[in-house]
């Protein structure tokens, strides 16, 4: 377990590393953030000074290392525009954010489970035909005219919901209506595969010569081995919700890390987007982390030991069969 | 290997040893495919005793599993019982819902599929495979189930049941994997059990010791047996009876010593002449010209007209119907041999 998470942070750091550089080196080329925090009539004087108070005036990796001397004494910087420590910034975004991507997260895996389940009691039957058409409509839906669509149709013209804001129940539909689409979408196909294919394996036919009821075949034994290709895909879309919330939290105004890494780039913040960054990272990494160890709890054959089974490198490794039955259920049509 | 101190399965007192448990008459399965429907099984009749072992024999594809499965209420999607009656200790199972047949399935019949050693779930551990069947009909919770699960592991072979009972089927080896099946399909103390092709897939000193296994299974508890193979040799030594499978059909039936001894039907006389009896190891096999008719191409007349030396026109026209033919036996030919025009003796 414990060389399990060492591979894992190992693994994981230079990603980081390179992710991190790379947020530190673009958002300087957007420019310098004097022209946005300075009067239009600030002489060169007043720039210098704002430049040199910043340390926008070394060279990019002279202000790297002291970025990263800052991160190893948990020191971010603080926000242009508040003067506050952009980690509390982060932190403070963050659970706006967690809150609608796990509830859609959730949505979306229930609603698929069961859809995907019908779908594929009867391959090519009604409820599968139904089902597909919806899944892929909603899989292709981008979400940002999704987002737009709701608003012009059910807070403009129709009045019922707000367009945006964190208010009560109603402010959640839009937000996670449109975040929700896709996932679920694509989730439903991958159910649907992996359950065509667990129903049809032997072991389906043992439980029924058991006595299993329908209703055991199913969620005992078809489900609970297509849990695991879902698993994998329900976390790589998971991790895809990340980059949805930045378009729905701008247009929804929702109060997360997305639309605080919008804010901070438009006004060139960029201590308080490198803090978004990287907390966005490192949630990524732990959900990584997660979903390899509720796929090892789905299934015994790759748990992971002291000793590598398999050719496992790296823990990434264990999710590779996962992987391959991912692509083979893709391709069931 | 297999120490039987503690018996799960005890004989049932409701069974008298070689009563006819099992009667499968006029069997038809019939198999839709994108060509159309085919008849994989046709007009089947069997027989299966209590304490005894009938075996299905016959080539690969000739229907063996599909009638299992028939029997069994467990056919694939794409196929479906169209005619017939299977009737286990006076309930024709052919006439009931899928519903209706769960209840059968454990306590009345136990089957070990073909693919075996591919069919326990790779999630759940043995044990709790094992309790299944007692959590489903007998409605033990968990810890009473694995309990019995444990027992029934030591009374099929395996050894250390208390660590094992945790393991997951990854962790086993094929021929434990195989007495595990078994030890499924006779939880509930069957009356009947199907075992397809239990020793296929295993090497020969594991296949004697299963054979041993299925051998004290039915002994103990009056079982009746249907061992489906293609391997002439575990007929002769395993099994009581013998039901000979041709292209969906039964060509001919009856005791093994007797159909072995003076076959009757042309098939069965040529799968017997295929095997090296006394010749040397090397000799050429008198192996069987030609081959099977493939499942669209059977034809009116009898299915075996193809490839039968005895073939006349009546055989193209007619097909000849599973006989009555000595005591016992029946036979499925116009020209059933007499065992005056047969000089080897097999067995
Ligand atoms: N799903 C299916 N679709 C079409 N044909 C099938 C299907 N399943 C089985 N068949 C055909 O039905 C026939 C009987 O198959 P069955 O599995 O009963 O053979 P078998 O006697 O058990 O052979 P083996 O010794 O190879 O197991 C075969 O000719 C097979 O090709
Ligand atoms: S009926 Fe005719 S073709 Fe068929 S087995 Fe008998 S002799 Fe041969
Ligand atoms: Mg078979």
């Amino acid at each position: 377990m414990l060389t399990f998470l060492r591979r894992r942070i190992l693994s994981s750091a230079l990603p980081l590393l390179v992710v991190i550089l790379g947020v530190f080196a673009l958002a300087r080329l957007t420019g310098n953030p004097a022209s946005l925090y300075l009067p239009l009539n600030a002489t060169e004087q007043m720039r210098a000074d704002f430049t040199e108070k910043n340390g926008l005036d070394n060279p990019i990796w002279v202000q790297m290392a002291e970025y990263f001397g800052g991160v190893l004494r948990l020191d971010f910087g603080e926000s242009l525009r508040t003067g506050e420590s952009a980690a509390a910034m982060a932190l403070r975004a963050f659970p706006a954010t967690l809150q609608l991507a796990g509830t859609t997260m959730l949505l979306a895996v229930v609603l698929a489970v069961i859809v995907g389940s019908w779908a594929a009691l009867k391959p090519n039957g009604i409820a599968d035909r139904i089902s597909s058409f919806i899944s892929m409509a909603a899989a292709s839906v981008p979400d940002f005219w999704l987002a737009i669509m709701g608003i012009w149709v059910f807070a403009i013209t129709l009045g019922w919901l707000p367009t945006s804001g964190v208010g009560g129940l109603d402010a959640w539909v839009l937000p996670i209506l449109t975040l929700l689409l896709r996932p679920f979408g694509v989730l439903v196909q991958i159910v649907r595969g992996a359950m065509v294919s667990s129903l049809s394996e032997p072991y389906i036919k043992l439980a029924r010569s058991k006595g299993a009821s329908e209703f055991r075949v199913v969620t005992r034994h078809a489900l609970r081995n297509a849990a695991a290709p879902a698993l994998t895909v329900a976390g790589d879309l998971a991790v895809g919700l990340v980059n949805g919330a930045v378009v729905v939290e701008s247009i929804f105004g929702w109060p997360g890390i997305g639309k605080l890494m919008i804010d901070s780039i438009l006004q060139r913040d960029f201590a308080v987007l490198q803090a978004a960054v990287l907390l966005t990272a490192i949630s990524i990494f732990i959900l990584n982390i997660l979903i390899d160890l509720g796929y090892a709890g789905l299934d015994a054959r790759v748990r992971p030991t002291g000793k590598p089974r398999k050719a496992s490198k790296t823990g990434k490794a264990t999710a590779a069969p996962a992987k391959e039955r991912k692509l083979h259920v893709q391709t069931t049509p | 290997m297999s120490t039987h101190t503690q018996s799960v399965s005890t004989a049932r007192e409701d069974l008298t040893e070689n009563e006819v448990v099992l009667r499968v008459t006029g069997l038809d399965v019939d198999i839709r495919t994108p060509k159309g429907v085919l008849r994989a099984v046709n007009n089947v009749s069997f027989e299966a005793r209590a304490g005894r072992t009938l075996a299905l024999l016959g080539e690969s594809g000739c229907g063996k599993s599909m009638t299992a499965k028939a029997v069994a209420g467990l056919l694939d999607p794409v196929a479906d019982v169209t005619g017939g009656t299977v009737v286990l200790n006076g309930t024709d199972l052919a006439a009931l819902s899928p519903k209706q047949r769960l209840k059968y399935a454990g306590p009345e019949l136990g089957i070990v599929f073909q693919d075996a050693l591919t069919a326990l779930n790779p999630v759940y551990t043995v044990g709790t495979q094992l309790s299944e069947a007692f959590r489903i009909h007998q409605k033990l919770s968990a810890k009473a189930a694995k309990v019995k699960a444990i027992e029934l592991m030591r009374h099929v072979g395996i050894p250390e049941p208390e660590s094992r009972v945790d393991s997951f089927p990854h962790q086993f080896s094929g021929g434990m994997r195989q007495r595990i099946l078994i030890a499924m399909a006779v939880a509930l103390n069957p009356r009947l059990l199907i075992a397809d092709e239990p020793t296929t897939a295993l090497d020969v000193t594991v296949q004697a010791q299963i054979m041993k296994l299925l051998r004290d299974l039915r002994t103990e508890s009056h079982l009746a047996v249907v061992l489906i193979t293609h391997d002439l040799a575990l007929v002769a030594e395993e099994a009581d009876t013998v039901a000979v499978m041709y292209a969906g059909n039964v060509v001919e039936t009856g005791p093994v010593r007797e159909v072995f001894g003076s076959p009757k039907h042309p098939y069965t006389r040529g799968l017997l002449d295929s095997v090296p009896a006394d010749v040397g190891r090397g000799a050429d096999l008198n192996s069987i010209a030609g081959s099977p008719p493939e499942l669209h191409r059977i034809p009116e007349g009898c299915v075996y007209q193809s490839r039968c030396p005895l073939v006349q026109d009546v055989c193209r026209a007619i097909r000849p119907a599973l006989e009555a033919e000595g005591a016992g036996r029946t036979v499925a030919c116009h020209f059933a041999l007499t065992t005056a025009n047969k000089e080897l003796d097999h067995v």
